[in-house]
């Protein structure tokens, strides 16, 4: 099982990457536990998460060739 | 304007846009809130397109460093009103439409009214307190808001408040239900932002802006759009309703006010702006604290009279064990100041005297010395 999780904005910088592939992980609930123990910086960060280009909110079982997406909120103008 | 016009000739010769599109934007009134990085651009296309009525919302002058992304203003407008300049310009461009001018400070009365007076909202903001606002109204008013920002080499773009076709209306608390702390994030000023990011940013709001008043294609109605400079990379993210998002939307104009007292709006009312000589003046008296909210290593450096330095982020908790009579906070421009001023002022109300250096250091070099 494959999962892509694609990072945007100030959180690439805290995941050292804008791209991480992931390979035993059931749902996003997991994906998020796993990149907090990893990163633990991520635990104070917030983000919006989208699993296949669809913003979810409640936990959600992921499949093979799923990809998630961590979104930051920007105030920039 | 009653009949095709030549100055927009290109524009109607278009398919699927035409005669019927122009005055759609000849009829249509857009607030565009906030006239800097983002709101410079989408004004002037907005503009040059033909939209009858474009209100500006600004409070702030000209500073140097806008000038690298804030387009519609020179060297010689630094320290003019950005809202005076700005609609200077757009009836330079376009002497046809209505520019009106509204060089306020947003605070949760004025967007009630402001809001009621326009059709489509674009906000073009530089910080959470006045995007929360912006967005609440909208949703309580249903007023179509094309909602953009940066951070670093990337930029979002959303619609909320369009209905989609199965009738359900998305707005910023369904992507982020509670209100983000500043601190959370990075403003430009202290991340930097390369000047064409929120120019690609502005003028992709203008055209959803032009996309909704005419019908045209299919705007980012209930999506919101990711766009990165640096590899040309845009996703699409369709949004999803949050049920928490829903809660915290105000239901009528009392709770709205209500929910945007805890903002620190009428904080920020309360603290007195001065300028360099106040300051100097205030510096020669005792029992007064001058503190610098900026980051560390910021420049314009301050050499020549004594103060604290402690961050936006920090400033509520180190307030509070201070015996100073009266505070004067500075930054680079004025505007993460009084938010700090604001933030003092909520934690000893009018037990001491607050102020913030309107303009910031950029504007006083000269006055107080600085060294760049």
């Amino acid at each position: 099982m494959e999962i892509t999780v694609k990072v945007f904005g100030q959180l690439a910088e805290l995941l050292s990457s804008s791209q991480l592939e992931f390979e035993e992980v059931t749902d996003t609930d997991e994906l998020i536990h796993q990149l907090q123990q990893k990163f633990p910086a991520f635990r104070s960060a917030t983000y919006a998460i989208a699993v296949n280009k669809k913003m979810i909110s409640g936990n959600t079982i992921l499949y093979h060739g799923n990809t998630v997406a961590l979104l930051p909120p920007f105030s920039g103008g | 304007m009653n009949q095709p016009n030549e100055r927009y000739s290109r524009q109607i010769v278009l398919k699927g846009f035409g005669w019927e599109a122009q005055q759609k934007l000849g009829a249509a009134k857009v607030l565009v809130i906030g006239a800097g990085g983002l709101g410079c651009p989408a004004l002037q296309y907005l503009a040059a397109a033909g939209v009858g009525h474009i209100g500006i919302v600004d409070d702030d002058v000209v500073a140097l460093s806008n000038l690298h992304r804030q387009v519609l203003y020179a060297a010689e407008d630094i320290g003019r009103l950005k809202t005076k300049v700005a609609a200077a310009n757009l009836r330079g461009v376009n002497p046809e439409i209505k520019v009106t001018e509204h060089p306020i400070l947003l605070d949760r009365d004025k967007v009630l009214e402001l809001i009621k007076d326009y059709d489509w909202i674009l906000d073009g903001t530089d910080n959470f307190t006045s995007r929360y606002l912006i967005n609440d109204a909208c949703a309580l008013f249903k007023k179509p808001l094309v909602f953009g920002a940066v951070s670093g080499y990337e930029g979002q773009v959303a619609v909320f408040n369009v209905k989609d076709a199965e009738g359900w209306a998305s707005n910023y608390r369904d992507l982020f239900p509670q209100r983000i702390r500043e601190e959370e994030v990075l403003n430009c000023t202290q991340a930097g932002v390369l000047g064409v990011l929120p120019g690609i940013i502005g003028i992709m709001m203008a055209a959803e802006v032009i996309k909704l008043i005419t019908g045209i294609g299919a705007p980012l109605t209930n999506s919101l759009l990711n766009y990165h400079l640096l590899t040309n990379e845009m996703y699409i993210m369709a949004l999803t309703p949050s049920d928490v998002g829903r809660s915290l939307i105000p239901e009528s104009e009392e709770s709205f006010l209500q929910l945007h007292e805890q903002s620190l709006f009428p904080f920020v009312n309360k603290v007195r702006e001065i300028d360099a000589q106040e300051l100097i003046l205030l510096y020669q008296r005792p029992s007064v604290l001058l503190i610098d909210v900026r980051d560390h290593g910021s420049r314009p450096v301050v050499l020549n009279f004594e103060h604290v330095k402690i961050p936006i982020s920090a400033i509520k908790e180190e307030i509070t064990g201070r015996s100073e009579q009266a505070f004067v906070l500075f930054c680079q421009h004025g505007t993460t100041s009084v938010r700090a001023a604001a933030m003092v002022k909520e934690v000893w109300g009018s037990s001491r005297e607050i102020y913030s250096l309107q303009g910031g250091l950029m504007r006083w070099i000269t006055e107080l010395n600085l060294v760049h």
